[in-house]
């Protein structure tokens, strides 16, 4: 039952993170990679979300009983 | 010149002759050609939903909205991996009650799970008008691309007409199956143009993409920030929200999330699909290079930025490299959105007003309705004029009221009973047409209210008032029934 609440907590972080810092993140300075902060905000918020999926595909219990068809 | 349509046409031929040939002399009844028999593994299942994802309106639009809004354009980046998020729990509900139920389409969803064939209907129309204008666009893109690449040796309404054609002829053979095969070759080749476009533009104008960044940045102050007012920071998160649960109702997404061969492979096609996103940084790179280097694009003409900054760069081979990876962004989602938009049609309106179709007769219809709806959605695109932008902006928000009752019915109890749904989807549908229509913001129904509550995506107003709806509705019917229950129970007692 953990795991599961735990992959609820990891799916929120996201919005949280992604969209909850506008007013901080929203400037040109400083560039990171090469990009606008605030563009470099969302590409690092993609990266990690991919990261978390990888993440709650292993420890989400669905995916270990085999195929519940 | 005649190397670049020889490079296009190359590639149609390819993307016609693996379209066909992905019917592998397989039966064809209505369950593989709309759905691939339930049997795509996480590979198909992801080339399907990114190629409906990444279709030519990222392609032109995103270049075109990195080049006129500048900072706000960042939400597109974030949108797709949020809904990505969300598609890893929704989906997998979906397809478990599809696959126990055999449905191969969103209307078959609703009318099954509100247990009401005219609930089918409705969402089937709903449904069909919404994707309607999306299915122009693509077209409309596909003609745009190829008659610039080609420089103008094929009209744009000669490129309509043959992509129309094409999509049509391996729609109708191979349906959803043609869809995946061309997708494949597809995603290939738009990911490395895409990213060589995005890294060589900036590099050759500007040396690196941070010294572009800073020339826009010094040329254009505030440029590549949120402003304050307008597309502000609430609009970016109310917008990215918005757009993030709105593309889970598109009912040309159900055809992908059914075709699945199990609820694993549609959880592991989403892993990869946030990084896969991030093609569209690259194309809003392209964007920004041209804002100086190709600068004075207004309106409609924003959207060719990326063409225009390619021509005035590349020898024509690569110019026709790039029409033909526009041409196929065009035909993979236009093909799902083709037999998405002739399966509803005909299970979900024909087979529910004449009962004794056979569902032999129902593929039939599907199939002969593909050209029927291409070549109608050719003409109008190249009869139609401007009015397709706002077509598609009411396409969208139409899409968004399939949304509440989706989810309400993936609940273990629905509080939702099909006159609530139905009467709460007309009523978000007809305040997305209404707002449309008269350019309607938060800012001019409710001028008293603060600016960062004027700035909030309009949509939300016809979601919120579809759900309030809906539930009010739900409830008094329910009401009314259960007191209905209390009389007769009473009069046997």
């Amino acid at each position: 039952m953990t795991s599961k609440v735990a992959i609820y907590i990891l799916g929120i972080i996201p919005f949280i993170g992604g969209l909850g810092f506008l007013p901080a993140v929203n400037k040109v300075t400083p560039y990171v990679l090469g990009m606008p902060f605030l563009f470099f905000w969302m590409v690092l918020w993609t990266v990690l979300i991919t990261c978390i999926l990888g993440i709650i595909y292993k420890i989400d219990p669905a995916n270990k009983e085999g195929d519940s068809e | 010149m005649t190397i670049a349509l020889v490079i296009i046409f190359g590639f149609l031929l390819i993307a016609l002759y693996l379209g066909i040939k992905a019917r592998k002399g397989r039966e064809m009844d209505l369950d593989q050609w709309a759905v691939g028999g339930r049997g795509f593994s996480a590979l198909f299942v992801f080339l399907l939903i990114a190629g409906e994802a990444n279709t030519t309106f990222t392609f032109l639009g995103g270049s075109g909205w990195a080049y006129g809004n500048g900072g706000p354009a960042a939400y597109m980046i974030i949108y797709l991996p949020l809904a990505t998020l969300l598609t890893y729990w929704f989906a997998p509900a979906v397809w478990r009650y599809a696959k126990k139920h055999q449905l191969v389409s969103q209307p078959d969803f609703f009318a099954s799970k509100y247990n009401s064939k005219n609930l089918g209907i409705l969402t089937a129309v709903i449904g069909a008008v919404s994707m309607f204008p999306y299915f122009i666009l693509q077209l409309k893109g596909l003609g745009i691309i190829v008659s610039v690449a080609s420089y103008g040796a094929i009209s744009s309404n000669a490129a309509i007409l043959i992509g129309a054609v094409s999509m049509s002829i391996y729609v109708m053979i191979s349906g959803i199956h043609g869809s995946a095969w061309t997708a494949a070759l597809k995603d290939i080749m738009i990911f490395f143009i895409v990213l060589f476009l995005g890294i060589y533009l900036p590099i050759h104008y500007y040396g690196g993409i941070q010294p572009m960044f800073e020339v826009v940045d010094a040329a254009k102050p505030g440029f590549l920030t949120i402003p304050d007012k307008g597309l502000s920071i609430s609009w970016f998160i109310s917008a990215s929200f918005l757009s993030a649960i709105g593309g889970l109702a598109w009912p040309h997404l159900f055809g992908p999330i059914f075709s699945s061969k199990s609820e694993k492979d549609i959880r592991r096609s989403t892993i990869m699909r946030p990084i896969y996103s991030l093609m569209l940084l690259f194309v809003f790179f392209v964007g920004f290079t041209a804002i100086l280097q190709v600068p004075g694009l207004k309106g409609a003409q924003m959207d060719s930025a990326l063409l225009h900054l390619s021509l005035k760069t590349f020898d024509p081979w690569f110019i026709g490299v790039i029409g033909a990876a526009g041409l196929l962004t065009a035909l993979v989602p236009g093909s799902l959105l083709l037999t998405s938009i002739c399966t509803s049609l005909s299970k979900n309106v024909y087979q529910a007003l004449v009962p004794s179709a056979s569902n032999t007769s129902v593929l039939h219809l599907a199939k002969y309705l593909v050209p029927v709806i291409s070549l109608v959605a050719a003409f109008i695109t190249i009869y139609g004029g401007n009015d397709i932008v706002t077509l598609l902006l009411v396409g969208y928000g139409f899409a968004a009221q399939l949304l509440p009752p989706l989810v309400f019915s993936l609940f273990k109890k629905n509080i939702l009973t099909k006159y609530g749904a139905a009467i709460g989807m007309i009523a978000g549908v007809i305040t997305v047409a209404y707002t449309t229509v008269t350019n309607a913001t938060i800012g001019t129904m409710f001028p008293a209210f603060p600016q960062a509550i004027k700035d909030l995506d309009v949509g939300i107003v016809a979601l919120i008032l579809n759900v309030v709806v809906s539930i009010i509705i739900s409830l008094v019917a329910g009401g009314i029934a259960s007191l209905k229950d209390k009389k007769a129970a009473a009069k046997t007692a």
